[in-house]
């Protein structure tokens, strides 16, 4: 018998998924070895250990999956009509939502995120997206997407996503390409393969025509070939801001589009007449939130100097009983960080914020041996001219900096080349206003923080990327002028 | 005391930091998805029954009924005798002498509720005697309510020096220790978190040793977001005044899942010092039978049915 109230381990059970030793590429509607024979491990971060062996695609194998969307395109699902693209849409969102658990599962054991956010955020707001776009497929031509002329389809889309929401990524790029009458192929991040493949099997299992979603699995060099491709009508990516500059050189003056979704160093503002409790969560959600491998995390708090003592002591209590460690328990709140690569940089700028004279503060706990860890870690006396303040850490690292006046709140929060979210907690209807307004950022959360819905678009300004994901917004990326009305 | 006024205690509460509803309601739930198992279960359900004020608040009260509820709080499960007692018996205050006289030197205690519970309509030399009966029959601990029309109508110095003018009473017994004072709220009738933060800190300052959620007449009664925020008031103020205040929820929690959560609650906002009878009470009547039931479940593995356990 405890003495205390200590949580006994609840552990989720690994039996519901069935990891297979390897995977081949998912091209035309099959699983098909690459032509080179090539093939990469995949981890869990957890503990370091090996999940499966996952094909390697190379500059043939892209070749052989956009050949197999083209086709699809040209001869089944570019003909179709939206009705009965629509249905094959609803189909997949109720077996992802009948597979939940699965999904869950094998999201948390290949990406280290804990159970409780894959169970109870990515797997339902993947589902989520498909429904809401198979309802558009059948109704674009009432969108109000092209002036004076039918919506049509781009043709074969190429789609590279990252690592940190592995399944829900996939979710905000195939399903709008496939309501919209585009096919598809897609590049899952290196390191979290497994729940893209999974998701091919439920492509194969909803009968969706051969051809119509592809899975290319591969690194840096994969992605490459597919944003280099001459067939491909569009290239949608989701990643980091250097990568991204990369594809639009690479896209530049060729008559592909292109879509990007790229880095953030977001800013939290504190007022000092906010509900300071729920700011405090807010703040916590922000950026400890899936360990901070958020695009859009609140990775700079700005809080008023009048209440920035209380605030930074009410966070580190609540930080102090935030449990990190095996992301399969129930009651683990922050996992493992993704990779032993993203690891060190996460360490390296910590030490780079230690040099320049900001004063360090990590959570007291206890990280498991085996894996990649990093405690929760705050940095207060930080200026705007830190690396901490400026460049996207992308873990679970929080930069303090305060402000006296509005005015002097908008301006340290604009000034960073991203612009992709903000978050203003204040009791004062009209100051949330007057500050949003101000803010260059696409996304501006109003004493709420990471809140989603497919709904809602989403995208960046600036360094941010271009372009919008979800909602009718992110419709319009995935169509073009056809026929006049 | 004299330089209070009701200018000076509105600036003050009304200084506090406001409560956003949206955002507590959604750390409560976060919060009831804790998963509580095995060990961890069976320590919190013994602590859920030692923090039990066993209750009966009814027009139909007997003292037979009340002398049943004593030997049930003595000895909860006749099956399991290692099952802990419960903290109290909470009765009206006409009740008190057969609680007592049944409760002997059990160690249980015994609270009254009084002040015109549970609506407070009544004047205060009334309130003030409904309280000192009690007392003087042996009452334990005092669970008094406030005057809500008072507090709702900005009149917190009245709810302020009523608080204080029961404490006195619950002080007169010379025979025996300070009555506990517990007051309760109604935050049911408060309707806003920012009243019950407001509410939690008039009773902190007016010298409550307990502040409690409900009477269990009005619903709704407690709920979590609620003791979330009353958990949150007790924190802070410990922080200011490095001194103890406890908590009760009463009214609307039946299951040993709600308990739990309850207890996860306290766990995570006031901290592991509160998880004690001492600073945390459930103000129940059929809560315990379920709790009985899942811990015989956990022992044996099996659910005995509720024909094993004695309803009051």
């Amino acid at each position: 018998m405890p003495t205390g109230f200590e949580y006994a381990p609840a552990p989720e059970s690994r039996g519901v998924v069935d990891i297979a030793s390897s995977y081949g590429l998912f091209v035309g509607g099959e699983f098909v070895d690459p032509a080179d024979g090539g093939s990469f491990k995949t981890v869990n971060p957890a503990t370091g250990e090996r999940l499966s062996d996952v094909a390697e695609a190379g500059a043939a194998d892209v070749d052989a999956a956009v050949r197999a969307a083209r086709r699809a395109y040209t001869q089944v699902w570019g003909p179709m009509s939206g009705a009965e693209r629509g249905k094959y849409l609803f189909r997949i969102a109720r077996l992802l939502q009948e597979r939940a658990r699965e999904f869950a599962v094998l999201e948390t054991l290949d990406n280290g995120k804990p159970i409780k956010e894959s169970r109870d955020v990515d797997i339902p707001l993947a589902a989520a997206h498909f429904f809401y776009h198979a309802g558009w497929a059948d109704k674009l031509e009432y969108a109000g997407l092209t002036t004076g002329a039918r919506p049509a389809p781009l043709g074969v889309i190429g789609q590279v996503i990252p690592w940190n929401f592995p399944l829900l990524m996939l979710a905000w790029k195939i399903a709008p390409a496939l309501a919209t009458g585009n096919t598809v192929v897609l590049k899952p991040a290196e390191t979290t393969p497994l729940t893209a493949l999974l998701f091919a099997q439920v492509c194969q299992q909803a009968d969706l025509p051969a051809g119509v979603v592809n899975i290319v699995t591969g690194a840096g060099a994969t992605g490459q070939a597919l944003t280099e491709h001459p067939d491909v009508d569009k290239i949608a990516f989701t990643g980091s801001t250097d990568v991204g500059k990369q594809i639009a050189r690479t896209i530049a003056g060729t008559r592909k589009r292109l879509t990007l979704e790229l880095g953030g160093k977001g800013a939290n503002i504190v007022y000092d007449d906010a509900a300071i409790d729920q700011a405090v969560e807010g703040i916590v959600s922000g950026i400890y939130f899936n360990q901070g491998h958020v695009c859009c995390a609140g990775s700079r708090l700005l809080v008023q100097e009048s209440v920035a003592e209380d605030v930074v002591r009410r966070l580190q209590r609540r930080l102090g009983t935030l449990r990190v460690g095996d992301p399969m328990d129930k009651n683990t709140d922050v996992g493992a960080i993704n990779s032993a690569e993203q690891l060190a940089r996460i360490t390296a700028l910590v030490e780079a914020g230690e040099a320049e004279g900001a004063t360090r503060w990590s959570a007291p706990c206890e990280l498991p041996d085996r894996g990649y860890w990093f405690a929760p870690t705050i940095f207060t006396d930080v200026s705007q001219a830190h690396r901490v303040a400026q460049e996207e850490i992308f873990g679970p690292v929080l930069s303090v900096l305060t402000f006296r006046t509005p005015a002097e709140a908008v301006a340290k929060a604009n000034n960073t080349p991203y612009g992709l979210s903000a978050g203003i907690w204040s009791d004062k209807g009209s100051r949330v206003l007057w500050t949003a307004d101000r803010l260059r950022a696409g996304v501006v959360w109003a004493n709420s923080f990471n809140k989603f819905d497919p709904t809602s678009p989403f995208g960046g300004y600036k360094e941010s990327g271009y372009g919008r994901e979800a909602g009718r917004h992110g419709l319009e990326a995935y169509v073009a002028a056809g026929s006049e009305d | 005391m004299s330089a209070l006024s009701n200018r000076s205690l509105r600036t003050w509460l009304h200084g506090l930091p406001a409560v956003d509803q949206v955002g507590a309601e959604a750390r409560a739930a976060a919060l009831g998805t804790r998963s509580i198992k095995t060990t961890s279960k069976a320590w919190a359900i013994d602590t859920a029954i030692s923090m039990i004020d066993l209750t009966t608040l009814e027009g139909s009260d007997t003292p037979g009924k009340v002398r049943n509820l004593c030997a049930k709080a003595m000895l909860p499960d006749r099956a399991d005798p290692s099952t802990p007692r419960v903290a109290a018996i909470c009765v009206y205050n006409d009740m008190v002498t057969v609680a007592r006289e049944a409760l002997g030197d059990s160690g249980i205690n015994v609270a009254a509720v009084t002040t015109a519970f549970p609506s407070g309509r009544a004047s205060l030399p009334v309130k003030l005697l409904d309280t000192q009966d009690a007392v003087t029959a042996g009452a334990d601990e005092i669970d008094m309510v406030i005057d809500r029309g008072a507090f709702l109508s900005g009149d917190y110095r009245t709810v302020f020096d009523q608080i204080a003018a029961v404490k006195e009473v619950c002080r007169s017994n010379p025979d025996r220790a300070d009555a506990h004072l517990k007051v309760i709220l109604e935050t049911g009738e408060l309707a806003t978190y920012d009243n019950v933060r407001r509410a939690s800190w008039l009773a902190m300052l007016a010298g409550a040793d307990f502040i409690k959620t409900s009477t269990g007449k009005i619903s709704p009664a407690a709920t979590l977001p609620v003791i979330l925020v009353m958990l949150e008031a007790v924190r802070d103020w410990r922080g200011l005044t490095g001194a103890m205040v406890g908590v009760k929820p009463a009214g609307g929690i039946r299951t040993t899942k709600d308990a739990v959560k309850h207890l996860v609650t306290v766990n995570e906002t006031a901290g592991p010092d509160w998880l004690t009878p001492q600073w945390f009470r459930f103000g129940a009547s059929s809560l315990l039978t379920d709790l009985l039931l899942q811990r015989q479940k956990l022992r044996t593995g099996a659910y005995s049915g509720s024909d094993y356990v004695t309803e009051d």
